[in-house]
């Protein structure tokens, strides 16, 4: 099951109900807490999307807190295990703030975007990339499939679909990989 | 005794400095009387330095303002002398503010920053106006309006998070007529507080380097994104404003103890490093974004 949570009310919920704008470190760190919450009580695996559509302003602090840090606790499992995100709702104000924050970690997040396409943001080396492309456009594929469809070596296919699990981009079911957009 | 200080007759971040020189070569805990009676001009950051040295001093100083009724009356209405009265003896006439005549030049009035609900209340206040400004006035694109408040968030944060006392912030626009020769909107930042030095030299386990100054720590911060604290996410905001400033040919300024640090764009003749002021305790801070100039 897909969880939303729209980043917006959580901000108005747990600092203040006249805030639109995610600015200031305390801010951020109050909503990533609050999501980290909800995170923490979702069976596993569990695919969450962070909604963006309602939040104004989005600085670095913020983007820090509630992208860069949320995401590292994701990825290196000291929050939940087994946990995906998505991102969603975001501008391109928003984008400069979450791709500077995700350089820093040495993370990537795939996000949706104002043009309504999903983009991976953050560094991802061109094999990762281009393997997840073809996650993505078939929803769902095995490693020999994927490496007749990227025309390589199958150790080569394993090794980046290791590391776009790792990184919490595709998701692993039995034998196959599946792309996150897929599951919601 | 009570020692004068001289304001100049135009106030702005190269003039203030002869404000400091003259503040500095008095001891923080005797009087000094700022004397602003003859000056007929001040940028936002002149305004802000002026409550920074107010902030700076022991002995509480006196002030007298000026003279000139309309740059008495603008000071008043750029929030100047509330802030003023809570930290100087006021001497003279002091105008009061007509709400009904705000400046159509005023972005945001001078504001004090001191946690971080003020840095929400400051872009929320900035939002509204700086749209109409900066894309109708400035000819900038409406992206940059939010790029705009995020600078200003930024910046407004590193007073919560590194002066370790308030501080102001102010946003104008003005004809830049002397050195530019077009309108620009300019931000102010100032504290008195720890400034960039002493910031960095309470990271947990800092030791000196072999040039360790003013200027050496706002290379750090400014340059390389060092911070005090050891989070990777942390020293993003200045890269940021740095990013906007840059992609606006804007000028950012950095003053700081000794020194000042700037992103020089090719229509200032400012020096990128400047040593050796006189020593000023916290951060001030300017942001210039110039009106662009379309083509045909």
């Amino acid at each position: 099951m897909t969880n939303h949570i729209d980043v917006g009310s959580v901000l108005r919920r747990t600092v203040c109900d006249l805030y639109s704008n995610l600015v200031t470190r305390p801010t951020g760190a109050a909503v990533r807490r609050e999501i980290e919450g909800v995170l923490t009580g979702l069976d596993s695996p569990s695919l969450t999307v962070i909604d963006f559509s309602q939040v104004g302003l989005l600085d670095f602090s913020c983007a820090d807190e509630v992208v860069g840090k949320l995401l590292d606790g994701v990825r290196r499992q000291v929050i939940v295990t087994d946990a995906y995100v998505l991102v969603r709702g975001v501008r391109d104000d928003h984008l400069e703030a979450i791709e500077a924050v995700m350089q820093r970690y040495d993370q990537a997040v795939i996000v949706e975007t104002e043009d309504g396409g999903w983009h991976v943001v953050g560094p991802l080396d061109d094999r990762m990339r281009r393997t997840l492309d073809v996650v993505q456009s078939r929803g769902r594929a095995g490693p020999a499939e994927l490496a007749s469809a990227l025309d390589a070596e199958m150790v080569v296919v394993t090794e980046a679909l290791d590391g776009l699990v790792a990184r919490r981009l595709v998701m692993r079911d039995d034998d196959a990989y599946v792309s996150l957009q897929s599951v919601m | 005794m009570t020692t004068v200080i001289t304001v100049p007759p135009s106030l702005d971040d190269e003039t203030f400095e002869q404000v400091l020189e003259q503040v500095v070569a008095v001891s923080p805990d005797q009087k000094i009387l700022v004397d602003a009676r003859h000056t007929r001009w001040a940028s936002p950051y002149g305004l802000t330095g002026l409550l920074t040295v107010a902030q700076s001093r022991a002995e509480r100083a006196a002030f007298a303002g000026p003279e000139e009724e309309n740059t008495a009356s603008y000071w008043a209405r750029a929030g100047f002398y509330r802030h003023a009265a809570e930290l100087y003896e006021l001497h003279g006439r002091v105008p009061r503010a007509r709400e009904a005549q705000a400046e159509s030049n005023v972005l945001l009035e001078i504001t004090e920053v001191s946690r971080s609900d003020d840095v929400h209340t400051v872009v929320e206040r900035i939002q509204s106006r700086a749209q109409a400004i900066l894309v109708h006035e400035l000819n900038l694109d409406p992206q940059a309006t939010m790029r705009f408040a995020m600078t200003l968030s930024e910046v407004c944060q590193n007073i919560v998070e590194h002066a370790g006392q308030g501080g102001w912030v102010a946003v104008q626009t003005y004809n830049y007529r002397q050195r530019l020769g077009r309108r620009a909107v300019v931000i102010a930042v100032c504290d008195a507080g720890l400034g960039f030095r002493r910031s960095l030299e309470s990271t947990p386990g800092w030791k000196p380097r072999d040039r360790w100054d003013d200027a050496a720590a706002l290379e750090d911060a400014l340059v390389r994104g060092v911070s005090r604290y050891r989070d990777p996410g942390r020293g993003q905001g200045l890269a940021g404003v740095r990013r906007f400033v840059g992609k606006w040919d804007g000028k950012l300024s950095i003053r700081s103890g000794t020194a000042r640090i700037a992103i020089v764009p090719a229509w200032d003749d400012a020096v990128p490093l400047l040593e050796g002021l006189p020593h000023f305790p916290g951060a001030q801070v300017q942001i210039t974004i110039p009106e662009r100039v379309t083509s045909g």
